[in-house]
């Protein structure tokens, strides 16, 4: 059908001194990866910590159908108020799906990427997924196109997506072995049969990694997404990761297991418990080797529309879009302005005097005992710290020591619908927050009110406005080096709050 | 005689692609299957394809009016914890 367009032109980016990844962060997820992938990764938010400050992902839920169960998914859920992956508004067809992605690409042109993420299995839909990318690839050819799966259709559309510059498949695979898959997967529809228990897990765990492997020799770009189900499959997945990688994806990503009972899954109700933040963390560096994990992974609604961490759905529901006239052409020429732009910005910030950042480095080597701090910080993207405290719906949390800057994580302000009047409670928000950021000493933001900024106190975080508007790293490690200086940091100093996870 | 798809039906689409006699239709609220099309996958398949792929339990119905596929036959939830964890869930 088609000649194969070389590689996304947005992509073509001349790389100056310095690609992404190479320097900077120190906990770039990228910085392993070969030059020619890294280049076909670099304007992807979910790919990339510092790509997911500045260019945003849309999701379209084109495909419903699913042909495996997980104990971790409830098919009966749709709640606008819910952010998990399974979880969707408003189903479209392909063709809404092509106008729904032309009007958010004309309207939030960092846009960069489109997937297909369900609500079902995206290749358990194969006619519906593979004409919607179809359609974006003709008529958005700037738009990079990806889509997850849990692989049991997989291997039948490999040429499919190869064919229609899909270079990017996220597979979830969360065993290797179907005695731990029996646990994990109630049943499978397969060949014209309901299958259950490892006779299930084992034809899935074949077809998910045959499809790697198919995926690989063609030269699309695999990651692997695995759940983490403590006492399940936990201890496994070191083994999973490890075969993975042999096997030539280029990503592992390891998620917490989401489970509550008002949610009906099966591990919800059951009570099966998700892992803390610190088995996640230990596990996520045990699995990482020279791969640096995607922390800063949102485990996305399969509709989601925006930069990680926000969803701009509602701006763009079917009947908005119906509504609006897109020139694309016109789009497009303003989309690579945009992109060339965000480049050039990302290359600045990448040249920012590190003064603090360096000096750091000087705690060190002075041989002053002190301890690692974590600091939260409220962004909506670029990099710099750009967001009122009180809008923030997410806080992303960096560690800071004598070794540098870290990223640790996202933490949601958490608002599990439990489908009550609950929702839109506007009351407790401030306190909500405030448990979010336990564990951490200081919360960086663009503006914050004094009503917080008391409670903060008396809750032992620091409030701290006086960073706004600069670079994220750069004012951690400066609000770090006065820790220091005050000695408040000092090895021996008792913290009001203790960073437990 | 037909199998049939009560409301319980969330709309996933899965039976209307998997039907070898095209005999499910999307009706105002739900799926519906076409009685004089249904040959409950007789001649075709072993097993009603429907039946065989709807992950809600009691949604769709044997000819004899049964649940397919009844109570914690899918997600392995015992039904009776099921009712205890929801009344504690409203009861909050």
């Amino acid at each position: 059908m088609t000649d194969m367009a070389p590689q996304n032109q947005a992509l073509e980016i001349p790389s100056g001194g310095c690609s992404s990844g190479s320097c900077g962060s120190s906990d770039d997820a990228m910085a392993h990866l070969p030059e020619s992938i890294r280049e076909r990764v670099n304007n992807h938010p979910c790919y990339s910590e510092e790509a997911h400050h500045f260019y945003a992902r849309m999701h379209v839920a084109v495909a419903p159908a699913c042909n495996i169960q997980c104990h971790y998914c409830n098919r009966k859920y749709d709640c606008a108020n819910e952010s998990r992956p399974g979880v969707v508004s408003e189903l479209l067809t392909p063709s809404q799906a092509t106008k729904k992605v032309l009007a958010v690409a004309a309207n939030v042109p960092q846009m960069s990427v489109v997937g297909i993420a369900g609500p079902g299995d995206p290749l358990a839909n194969p006619e519906k997924t593979l004409e919607t990318f179809r359609a974006i690839y003709k008529e958005a050819p700037d738009i990079k196109l990806c889509v997850s799966t849990n692989g049991l259709a997989l291997p039948d559309v490999v040429d499919d997506l190869a064919e229609l510059n899909v270079d990017h498949v996220t597979i979830t695979i969360n065993c290797v072995d179907p005695k731990v898959g029996a646990k994990i997967y109630p049943w499978i529809y397969w060949e014209n049969k309901r299958i259950r228990g490892e006779e299930a897990a084992k034809i899935l765990i074949e077809r998910q990694q045959l499809g790697l492997e198919m995926l690989v020799e063609r030269g699309v770009l695999v990651k692997v997404n695995s759940v983490m189900i403590p006492g399940v499959n936990d201890k496994h997945l070191e083994e999973v990761s490890k075969i993975v990688k042999a096997k030539g994806a280029f990503l592992h990503n390891v998620m917490p297991l989401i489970a509550e009972p008002e949610h009906g899954t099966f591990y919800g109700v059951m009570g099966q418990r998700s892992p803390n933040k610190a088995e996640l963390q230990e596990l996520q560096d045990s699995c990482s080797g020279d791969m640096n994990m995607m922390r800063h992974c949102r485990q996305c609604r399969a509709d989601a529309v925006g930069l990680l961490g926000e969803d701009r759905g509602h701006e763009f529901t079917m009947d908005k879009v119906e509504a609006m006239d897109i020139d694309y052409k016109q789009a497009m020429e303003f989309r690579a302005e945009v992109h060339s732009s965000i480049e050039e910005q990302r290359n600045a910030m990448k040249k920012v005097a590190t003064v603090s950042l360096d000096a750091i480095g000087g705690v060190k080597q002075a041989q002053k005992k002190t301890r690692p701090v974590l600091m939260a910080v409220a962004t909506e993207g670029q990099g710099v710290i750009n967001q009122h405290f009180g809008h923030a719906t997410e806080f992303l949390v960096y560690e800071a020591s004598s070794d540098g800057v870290r990223f640790i994580g996202p933490r949601k302000v958490d608002q599990y619908c439990i489908g009550s009047s609950e929702c839109d409670d506007g009351e407790s928000k401030l306190s909500m927050n405030i448990r979010t950021l336990e564990g951490c000493e200081a919360v960086l933001c663009a503006k914050i009110g004094l009503e917080p900024w008391g409670q903060l106190e008396e809750a032992g975080i620091e409030p701290n406005g006086e960073h706004a508007y600069e670079p994220i790293e750069e004012a951690i490690a400066a609000v770090y080096l006065e820790m220091v200086e005050a000695g408040k940091a000092d090895i021996e100093v008792e913290t009001t709050q203790k960073a437990t996870a | 005689m037909s199998y049939s798809i009560v409301d319980l039906c969330v709309n996933c689409h899965a039976c209307f692609d998997v039907c070898p006699n095209d005999a499910i239709y999307k009706a105002s609220t739900q799926f519906m299957i076409n009685k004089n099309k249904c040959t409950e996958c007789v001649g075709d398949h072993e097993d009603a394809q429907c039946a065989s792929i709807c992950p809600i339990e009691g949604a769709i119905l044997t000819p004899a009016g049964e649940p397919a596929n009844p109570a914690g036959s899918l997600t392995g939830i015992p039904p009776q914890k099921l009712r205890e964890v929801m009344a504690e869930i409203q009861a909050r």
